[in-house]
């Protein structure tokens, strides 16, 4: 059973058996257009799934950053309406600045005062969110007032299909983004001090300090990064949907950190890995998406994303116990 | 931890009734005309039961050391199902008072049941399959939640009888009801914790569950129990916020779970688990409560509050540390 | 003679009132094995904080390798080529063998990268000079305590090191690891470089070292060549007091009384067979065993942990079934678990409640706790354990070491505990607290008539406090001793024969 110890392969195995079983339900989940649209769903949370990895392989819990990528994308748009600017590089620094600087908010009352992640960032994920919709604003900015050069950006494609009838479909260009990040990423974790720090500080944070590791640095570089990665992803996701919503992803923090459970990291730290992340999003982005295929009423979905966080945190319970004895 | 721990707990609820009298002043000194009415109090005396009664409910499942996300959908779970109960039991039918009270009590019953379910599953999921409290109560959250928007189809449920209005808008002896319940709920949860097995047992589990189990307690027998209780609490609080409101929805209460947590913590209860009082809880309550009817007073926007009660959060947990770290230092 | 490495002198230190280190001096050769031995609270991890720079001496001066240092820091102190294995041994469990090696040296370093093939070198050429071979990509959790020992001592000695400290070594090994232990500390030793042994074994002290320094309450009471110590000299040095090593004389019971205790063909799948002994009441029965025998196992199956159990159990001649704990506590068997603070009791919670924990649900009716009942039993315990607190009220934390024994062993008299279990009834604790316990102990056989299984690994503990001592070895028992039979060295070396 030594297979169960690695994570990936777990994930993976129901990956291959929920992408069967939906394949035979509804063959048309295998077409093209249905892949490439899966793929496409996977890139913000994707990206949003690689710095909650990160904070819980260094024994955290952020449930604050769906709020500041909401804040990094929001605030980014309303400064570019307000000065007129047009482009794509500077907004996108600007998001990813304003989910770093929240994230080391984070970091500091995390490490400054050693409180509970999961009781920061509920606190933090509210004043940010009341703050944008109590002092910003709550409208939408809506398609026709979105900065044109970041949609035309955003809708960049790798390989456009052409049916017959005229419509067209093609592959989203900012699955390479997510792609970057991620082996970005797992280069940090891997063959990086800062990244292996994570790791030590998510296996034992008193060892950690004793041997030299500097853990404000590697507290202010997890959550630091986590905001980042969420507003980088906000930007984005706004970017591709053509829309800044300052009422969006709501609920997402569930959905990212069950996504990263289920790719193999472990809620009690110094656990995890980009490709058990990427195969989790995967794995939950398909099921969820797929419900509509398979014909089930689209009100199901969070009953569906509850059982599979159930399942997932079982299976990774189940795992842990066994290695224990 | 020395002999003054003890002390500190008065001295914790010391310090609330100090802040809720600062709050109270201040309130009064900014906006005696509109604060100071009898008719703000009673809209306190209203609002405040279904939010005490989630955070007696999260301040139990930190006892010991868990917490519990899904008291939210656990409660409007139970508003949506009476809803639905009384929508296709009485359509089209005009009862006599009496049937009605019958039916009503039934529809309590049926929140009640749907509490324990939801505390059961809660339960099941930590104890016996071991997973931890926040990702357990998290995908029942999302469960919960998703089973009111499968039954409910996502609209309000609306068409609750009188009486069930009344366990949310109506008067005993002249004092509102949903006091009455917390009242009730509030001095059988403390005699609970302080009197009885199950409490007493919860904050030994809490305070070391390995020295728990040596001691002969059954641990998972009541970690079970308390996170039955938890649920049967939100399910009052439910059937409460859905009589006020004379009607249930999936996202009805939201902002609750942070509020819950945050008055839970407030109340001196220990995150980590071993210490929790309902006096302080109430107390705390009674101050975020004056706070926010303050703060409506003053025409600040729900997103403001929101926005006050993270940063609230934040202070009372860095406040906490600073008490802590003088304690040990004594 | 030659010059020493490190030479301490006059060090004072004090803690908000506490003078944790008063006037201490230490002189430790290059190459000397050196034993540091003090009880618990003595000042002996203060002092060795002090030696690798994590806390300044208040006045005193530090002088390693004829270079003195007013304030030392940690990097100082590595510098010098000071290292510190500490209990935990400070590595990460979740990381491979070859990167809990390496980690320091890429640190040291202050890399920014990670190079993979580099951490495996470092880590090879680690093990080489110890000249023990551990898979370098194991991850570190999977090995066991002794092999994570290993791994620690590899680290320290990774960096010219000129003196290791080592923080209570042999406390979770076996008597064949701590042989291997001491031989590896040996080979440190040809290396010319220093060892500082922390200690309170006071066998292996006199085995391993040259020199002895012992300090108590933070001032220097003894210091001298090893030759010139016994067992008896250094308990006085470390307690102040003197210790009479009576040994326990137990006195049957009239003919015909049923046996406290009766084990018969007592069997676990894998763990445990064919175990059977009796005991009668007042008597206190040792059990000992290399790590891994069984013996913690049959600890765990006397008090229900081990519902799948083949054989009977037989209390006071009445056969109890054993499947929970439940179910052995109202059997009337007790036990005392090896870490009392993480295992038995509850620091934050009133000395009453520590007390009543086993009993609570005795006392309730319909779930209400009876709280005449409650207050009278916790009142009535303190008195007859003599817990030295002006409340029952006050946390159990408000204890010193030796009144919080009381709380936990009376809390199994309030069970009316008939079998006490204990394992590992001193592991940690120090030697005035451990005569303490042993006179407790011993005392509750006398008075109150109960049986005690004592499973220990300090032999000495059991040959003067049980009156027999079962042998474990694989899962059976091997050999049962009358205790005024034998004596501590045959009892070794029967172990020995066993491993």
């Amino acid at each position: 059973m030594a297979f169960l110890q690695r994570a990936e392969y777990i994930v993976g195995a129901v990956l291959v058996l929920a992408m069967v079983t939906i394949g035979i339900i509804n063959p048309a989940f295998w077409q093209l257009d249905n892949i490439f649209s899966l793929l496409r769903s996977n890139v913000v949370m994707g990206i949003m799934a690689l710095g909650v990895l990160l904070v819980l392989v260094s024994g955290g819990i952020d449930v604050s950053f769906p709020a500041f990528a909401v804040a990094g994308m929001y605030l980014t748009i309303k400064l570019m309406l307000l000065v007129g600017y047009q482009g794509v590089f500077w907004p996108f620094v600007l998001a990813t600045g304003i989910g770093m600087v929240l994230g080391f908010v984070n970091a500091f009352f995390v490490h400054r005062f050693s409180l509970i992640p999961l009781i920061v960032t509920l606190g933090t994920a509210s004043m940010v969110r009341g703050f944008l919709l109590g002092v910003v604003g709550t409208s939408m900015i809506n398609i026709n007032i979105m900065p044109k050069q970041l949609i035309n950006f955003a809708t960049a494609e790798l390989w456009s299909v052409v049916n017959p009838d005229g419509t067209h479909y093609g592959l989203t260009a900012m699955i390479l983004i997510y792609a970057g990040l991620a082996v970005a990423m797992h280069l940090v974790l891997t063959y990086t001090m800062i990244g292996r720090s994570v790791y030590a500080m998510g296996g034992d944070a008193v060892s950690a300090r004793r041997v030299g590791f500097n853990l404000r640095r590697t507290t202010f570089f997890v959550y630091g990064l986590a905001g980042a990665l969420a507003g980088f992803a906000g930007m984005l996701h706004s970017s591709m949907i053509w829309l800044a919503n300052p009422r969006d992803f709501g609920g997402l923090d569930l959905d990212v950190i069950a996504a990263v459970v289920l790719g193999g990291a472990s809620i009690y730290g110094g656990k995890g890995s980009v490709v058990g992340t990427m195969l989790g999003v995967f794995t939950l982005v398909m099921v969820k998406n797929s419900l509509i295929i398979m014909k089930v009423e689209t009100t199901w979905q969070r009953v569906v994303v509850g059982l599979i966080i159930i399942l997932a945190t079982a299976i990774t319970a189940y795992r842990d116990r066994k290695k224990s004895v | 931890m020395n002999v003054k721990r003890f002390a500190n707990v008065d001295n914790n609820i010391l310090q609330l009734l100090a802040v809720t009298a600062l709050v109270f002043a201040t309130m009064s000194i900014l906006e005696p005309g509109k604060f100071l009415r009898y008719y703000n109090f009673e809209s306190i005396f209203y609002t405040f039961p279904e939010l005490g009664i989630l955070s007696i409910a999260m301040m139990i499942s930190m006892l010991t050391g868990g917490i519990d996300l899904s008291v939210v959908g656990v409660a409007n779970l139970s508003g949506i199902l009476a809803g639905v109960f009384f929508v296709n039991l009485t359509k089209g039918q005009t009862l006599s008072p009496e049937a009605m009270l019958l039916y009503v009590l039934a529809g309590i019953l049926l929140a009640l049941s749907v509490g324990i379910m939801a505390g059961a599953i809660n339960g099941f999921l930590i104890t016996k399959l071991r997973i931890t409290p926040i990702l357990a109560t998290m995908g029942t959250a999302q469960l919960f939640t998703g089973i009111c928007l499968v039954i409910s189809g996502g609209p309000a449920i609306v068409g609750f009888p009188a009486y069930w209005a009344f366990i949310g808008n109506g008067k005993v002896l002249g004092v509102a009801f949903p006091l009455v319940i917390f009242v009730f709920v509030a001095a059988g949860v403390a005699f609970l914790l302080g009197r009885t097995l199950i409490g007493v047992n919860l904050m030994l589990i809490g305070a070391n569950p390995k020295a728990a189990v040596f001691a002969g307690i059954r641990t998972a027998r009541m970690v079970f129990v308390s996170y039955l209780l938890t649920g049967v609490l939100a399910s009052i609080a439910g059937i409460i916020l859905s009589g006020r409101a004379n009607a249930a929805k999936s996202d009805y209460g939201a902002s609750y779970l942070l509020q819950a947590v945050l008055i839970s913590v407030l109340g001196g209860t220990n995150p980590a688990g071993g210490f929790g009082s309902v006096l302080g809880v109430t107390i705390a309550v009674i101050a975020l409560m004056l706070l926010s009817s303050g703060f409506q007073i003053m025409r600040f926007s729900n997103h403001l509050i929101d926005f006050i009660w993270g940063a609230f959060l934040l202070l009372i947990m860095v406040v906490n540390y600073y008490n802590n770290t003088k304690r040990q230092n004594q | 003679m030659a010059e020493p490495f490190l030479e301490l002198r006059n060090i004072h230190k004090h803690f908000s009132g506490v003078h944790a280190l008063n006037d201490v001096s230490l002189s430790i050769r290059p190459g000397e094995i050196h034993c540091l031995a003090g009880e618990n609270g003595s000042g002996k991890s203060t002092l060795i904080k002090v030696i690798a720079g994590v806390y300044p001496p208040d006045s005193g001066t530090i002088e390693i390798n004829g270079k003195s240092f007013a304030k030392l820091t940690p990097i100082e102190s590595l510098e010098q080529g000071i290292q510190v294995i500490y209990q935990d041994f400070s590595l990460f469990r979740n990381l491979t063998v070859a990167e809990n090696l390496a980690l320091n040296s890429q640190l040291r370093e202050g890399r920014k990268l990670v190079n993979w093939k580099q951490v495996r070198r470092i880590a090879r050429e680690a093990l080489d000079r110890l000249g023990i071979d551990i898979d370098l990509s194991a991850e570190l959790d999977s090995l066991p305590v002794s092999g994570k020992q290993l791994v620690a001592i590899a680290k320290a000695l990774m960096f010219d090191a000129r003196m290791i400290i080592m923080d209570e070594p042999t406390t979770a090994l076996t008597g064949r690891e701590v042989d291997r232990l001491f031989s590896i500390v040996r080979a440190i030793q040809c290396q010319n470089i220093a060892v500082l042994f922390v200690s309170h074994k006071m066998r292996e002290m006199l085995e391993i070292s040259e020199r002895i320094t012992i300090i108590r309450n933070g001032l220097k009471v003894a210091e001298g060549p090893t030759s010139e110590f016994n067992e008896s000299t250094i308990t006085t040095y470390m307690t102040g007091r003197e210790h009479t090593c009576q040994r326990f004389t137990f006195t049957p019971p009239p003919a015909g009384t049923p046996p406290r205790l009766e084990v018969e063909n007592l069997g676990v799948p894998g763990k445990l067979s064919g175990i059977s002994f009796s005991l009668a009441p007042g008597e206190i029965v040792g059990v000992t065993g290399l790590l891994g025998s069984g013996r913690t196992c049959l600890a765990l199956s006397l008090f229900g942990l081990t519902p799948k159990h083949t054989g009977r159990v037989l209390i006071d001649g009445r056969p109890v079934p054993l499947t929970s704990i439940q179910e052995a506590i109202a059997a009337g068997i007790a036990y005392v678990p090896e870490d009392r603070l993480t295992e038995g009791l509850f620091l934050s919670q009133s000395i009453n409640r520590n007390l009543l924990a086993a009993v609570f649900e005795r006392i309730s009716r319909f779930l209400v706790i009876d709280k005449a009942q409650n207050d009278s039993l916790a009142r009535s315990m303190i008195l007859d354990l003599q817990i030295a607190t002006p409340s029952g009220k006050n946390p159990v934390s408000s204890l010193s070491g030796g009144n919080q024994q009381r709380v936990v062993l009376g809390r199994w008299l309030l069970t009316n505990a008939r079998l006490l279990v204990l394992n590992g009834p001193t592991v940690g604790v120090d030697v005035g607290s451990k005569a303490e316990i042993h006179a407790m102990v011993r005392a509750l056989a006398l008075e109150h008539g109960l049986g005690v299984v004592m499973i220990s690994d300090d032999l000495p503990e059991l040959v003067q406090n049980a009156n027999r001592i079962l042998v474990m070895h694989r899962g059976r028992l091997v050999s049962e001793i009358e205790a005024a039979r034998t004596d501590e060295d045959a009892l070794s070396d029967l172990l020995k024969t066993l491993a």
